[in-house]
């Protein structure tokens, strides 16, 4: 198996699952539990916090745990919401159902929202945000990449809109942490979404970056976990885990972006070499260094892939119920129908090697050799 | 040293079979369950392998569980799920009972904040039991449901759920129970109780933190609290805990298996350890239901002490329990549990509660036997309140 779907999912890193494994067994303490084996958990929690805290340049007190990103996205958006009662709230065509699904929720119980429309490359216009602002906007949510195309918004500009306006600016960092830095500050965000299992954290936790003073009210009730901002006993291992993906991060982040950009961008070439029409999708340069999203003009991708079940990558549009539905996000960027059934997204990842790039190329090009063979 | 781990409520461990079943998520078979490659379409069958291993456990259709990150996050579903989608159609009128853990207690009043509701806190016995008939009086024609969790984790009293439930079921309206103490504890059978939805934790059938399940019979309409992706049939978003769900499965399973030995078990060696304080210490409150109670469960207050001094002190003979239910151990000086069951708060504060596990053996019950009545002697004899009331006991 050929894994280049890294923005899918990622395994659980040795180093991660090393960190952790003690709190799945041994050290299994309540942190809400005053005695030794509570304490150690409280304090594993601790240094699981300051360790994503100095990824992304915050203090500790600004992190709060979560099962995932669309836990953050949702405790954010219906957070903001609940707080202010009413108001206007600003995102884009082009951001995960995790956000997107929340906002139309909101806008189904009387906020109104604004779906910012994005450019062939998927870039969103600032000066449309300072356009769609109005008195009456509470929040501004959009992603830092795209999942699909790897598209790197410009957060620093709309955070400086939204900050002048007032307006609490959220980001769903879930793809960006881990491949490139994110810092909280140089972005100008007032909350961001982390989550693990795209950068070698089990699936099933994340964190929400909240700036001091940005108020929301907490998704979950109960009992005063997380500073009350989160209710649920810890997920202690878990929690561990996202720690020791964070401080991997840290001290992977020197090479990773080069070592992965050089992996993605050798495939591109292979692929190109075979098939001299083919088209990116997303933008060239501001883009994550991990993300390869190609359509092979006049050949659908799932046909693709499916001759070649040894190679795990997405594809662009999926077959629902018999019915083929296009990526909303290539039809948000204007790709047409044909190139969007002709979309592929590959997504290299730390352990993925050259070898494996080779060879993934390889048999894209025996298999594209196959299908036009049998057209013929 | 002689060791007696009895806070199983608090944090349990992971079962090792457990633990050996979800290793292999972890870093060999990770793929998404969304993607359609053999290594994700591979981790949905397993997923759905473990979703019936749960409702196996609680006779219910796999159909009919939600995996979630939590009891809190499950009894948030139940609650605020079920009251947002059906308030329009019925009103806003809510029934818990007093006694609730804090995540039932506390979504009841954010919708009471946020959304008007109105909430019915229903007292209880003095042994924590809700009383059929007050429920019944207390519903109303705007009821949207009613919450009352089948075993205390404080007190250990069960309470008479299928009696609770044929009330609501004349009444056409929906209940909801938090089986968090209960499940993997005792059998727990969602037909014979008559409940809508139950909730589930993973710690307390010894699968990891961070998984829960809600059980919801299946007509009933919910208001997800994570809009995203399609997982759990549109119920709650998110990419799933795929080793966390193998534990809870392989936990479902072997609870299964082992039930009806498991409960016998425990309540030998709590009836062990309760009648055992009860012969060597005459002056303690025996706390919650004498007999409806959790198999592994013994709670007592020890007036004139503290309960936080009395479990350091315990700590030190490798005595591990608890004042209370963990989450709230911090937050508050008296547990409102016991307020509600009429304990005066200068005894509700030498609160001790301990739960058990399968783990325990008999030697260790003697082991608290042993150390409890002169931890709780010695604290007394530091405490001028005690002091001035054998005093007086001994003037009268």
């Amino acid at each position: 198996m050929i894994y280049l779907d890294y923005n899918a999912t990622t395994p659980v890193a040795p180093e991660v699952f090393g960190a952790m494994q003690p709190f799945l067994s041994g050290e299994f303490g309540n942190p809400s539990c005053d005695y030794p084996l509570g304490l150690k958990a409280r304090d594993a929690v601790q240094q699981a916090r300051r360790e994503v805290a100095a990824l992304l340049d915050c203090e500790p007190e600004a992190i709060v745990f979560t099962s995932g990103a669309t836990e953050a996205n949702n405790t954010v958006l219906k957070g903001v919401a609940q707080h202010h009662g009413r108001g206007h709230i600003i995102t884009c065509a082009t951001e995960h159902p995790a956000v997107l699904a929340p906002c139309r929720y909101l806008q189904s119980q009387g906020f109104s929202l604004t779906i910012l429309p994005v450019d062939g490359a998927g870039r969103v216009d600032p000066d449309e945000v300072r356009r769609a602002l109005t008195p009456d906007t509470i929040l501004i949510s959009f992603m830092h990449a795209n999942n699909e195309t790897g598209a790197l918004a410009p957060l620093r500009e709309i955070g400086a809109l939204a900050r002048g306006a007032g307006v609490a600016f959220h980001t769903d960092a879930a793809q960006s942490v881990g491949k490139i830095p994110v810092d909280v500050d140089e972005l100008w965000v007032d909350f961001l979404t982390v989550a693990g299992h795209k950068f070698y954290a089990p699936k099933g936790v994340g964190a929400l970056y909240v700036r001091g003073g940005a108020a929301f009210t907490p998704l979950f009730h109960g009992a005063a976990q997380e500073g009350g901002r989160r209710a649920g006993t810890e997920n202690v291992p878990y929690v561990v885990a996202l720690g020791a993906a964070c401080r991997l991060a840290r001290e992977r982040a020197p090479g990773a972006a080069a070592h992965l950009q050089g992996l993605r961008d050798r495939l591109h070439e292979l692929l190109l070499a075979e098939v001299p029409g083919l088209i990116l999708n997303g933008p060239e340069a501001e883009r994550l260094p991990n993300t390869l999203n190609v359509s092979f003009p006049g050949i659908s991708g799932g046909e693709l892939m499916a001759g070649l079940p040894e190679l795990a990558a997405s594809l662009g549009s999926a077959c629902h119920a018999g019915q083929e539905a296009v990526s909303p996000v290539l039809a948000a960027m204007g790709v047409p129908l044909g190139l969007a059934r002709g979309a592929v997204r590959f997504s290299v990842g730390y352990p993925t090697t050259v070898a494996e790039v080779d060879q993934a190329g390889a048999r894209l090009r025996e298999r594209l050799h196959t299908l036009r063979r049998d057209e013929r | 040293m002689q060791r007696a781990y009895m806070d199983h409520a608090a944090a349990t461990p992971v079962r090792p079979e457990v633990l050996e079943a979800m290793l292999p998520f972890f870093v060999e078979r990770f793929g998404n369950p969304s993607a359609v490659y053999d290594l994700g379409s591979e981790i949905k069958a397993v997923m759905e392998e473990q979703r019936g291993q749960v409702a196996r456990l609680i006779g219910a259709r796999s159909d009919e569980i939600i995996f979630t990150s939590s009891g809190a996050e499950a009894n948030n579903l139940a609650i605020k799920g079920l009251a947002l989608a059906t308030f329009l159609k019925r009103g806003k009128h809510l029934i818990v009972s007093a006694i609730e853990h804090h995540s039932v207690l506390n979504s009841a009043r954010f919708l009471e904040k946020f959304f008007d509701f109105e909430v019915t806190f229903l007292p209880v016995d003095r042994y924590g039991r809700v009383d059929p008939e007050r429920l019944k009086q207390a519903l109303t024609p705007a009821t949207v449901m009613v919450s009352i969790g089948h075993g205390s984790n404080e007190i250990g009293t069960v309470q008479a759920i299928p009696d609770l439930v044929a009330v609501c079921r004349a009444a056409g309206v929906p209940f909801h129970t938090d089986a968090v103490a209960t499940v993997g504890q005792a059998p727990v059978d969602v037909n014979e109780l008559g409940v809508d939805l139950l909730t589930i934790s993973g710690p307390a059938l010894g699968a990891p933190k961070g998984i829960g399940a809600l059980y919801f019979r299946n007509k009933l309409r919910l208001v997800p609290q994570l809009n995203g992706g399609i997982q759990e049939n549109g119920r709650r978003g998110g990419t799933e805990n795929i080793p966390g769900i193998v534990g809870l499965g392989r936990a479902a399973e072997l609870a299964w298996q082992e039930l009806d030995e498991k409960a016998v078990y425990l309540a030998k060696l709590r009836d062990l350890l309760i009648a055992g304080v009860r012969k060597n210490m005459p002056e303690v409150l025996f706390t919650g239901h004498p007999e409806k109670r959790l198999p592994g469960h013994a709670s007592f207050c020890f007036e004139g002490i503290e309960g936080e001094a009395l479990i350091f002190l315990l700590s030190s003979q490798g005595i591990y329990a608890n004042t209370g239910s963990a989450c709230a151990s911090k937050a508050l000086k008296t547990s409102p549990v016991l307020g509600a069951i009429g304990v005066k708060p200068e005894v509700a504060q030498g609160s001790l509660v301990f739960t058990l596990s399968r783990a325990n053996r008999e030697e260790e019950v003697h082991h608290v036997l042993k150390h409890l009545p002169p931890a709780v002697e010695k604290l007394r004899s530091f405490s001028p309140v005690w002091r001035k009331k054998m005093a007086a006991g001994a003037g009268a």
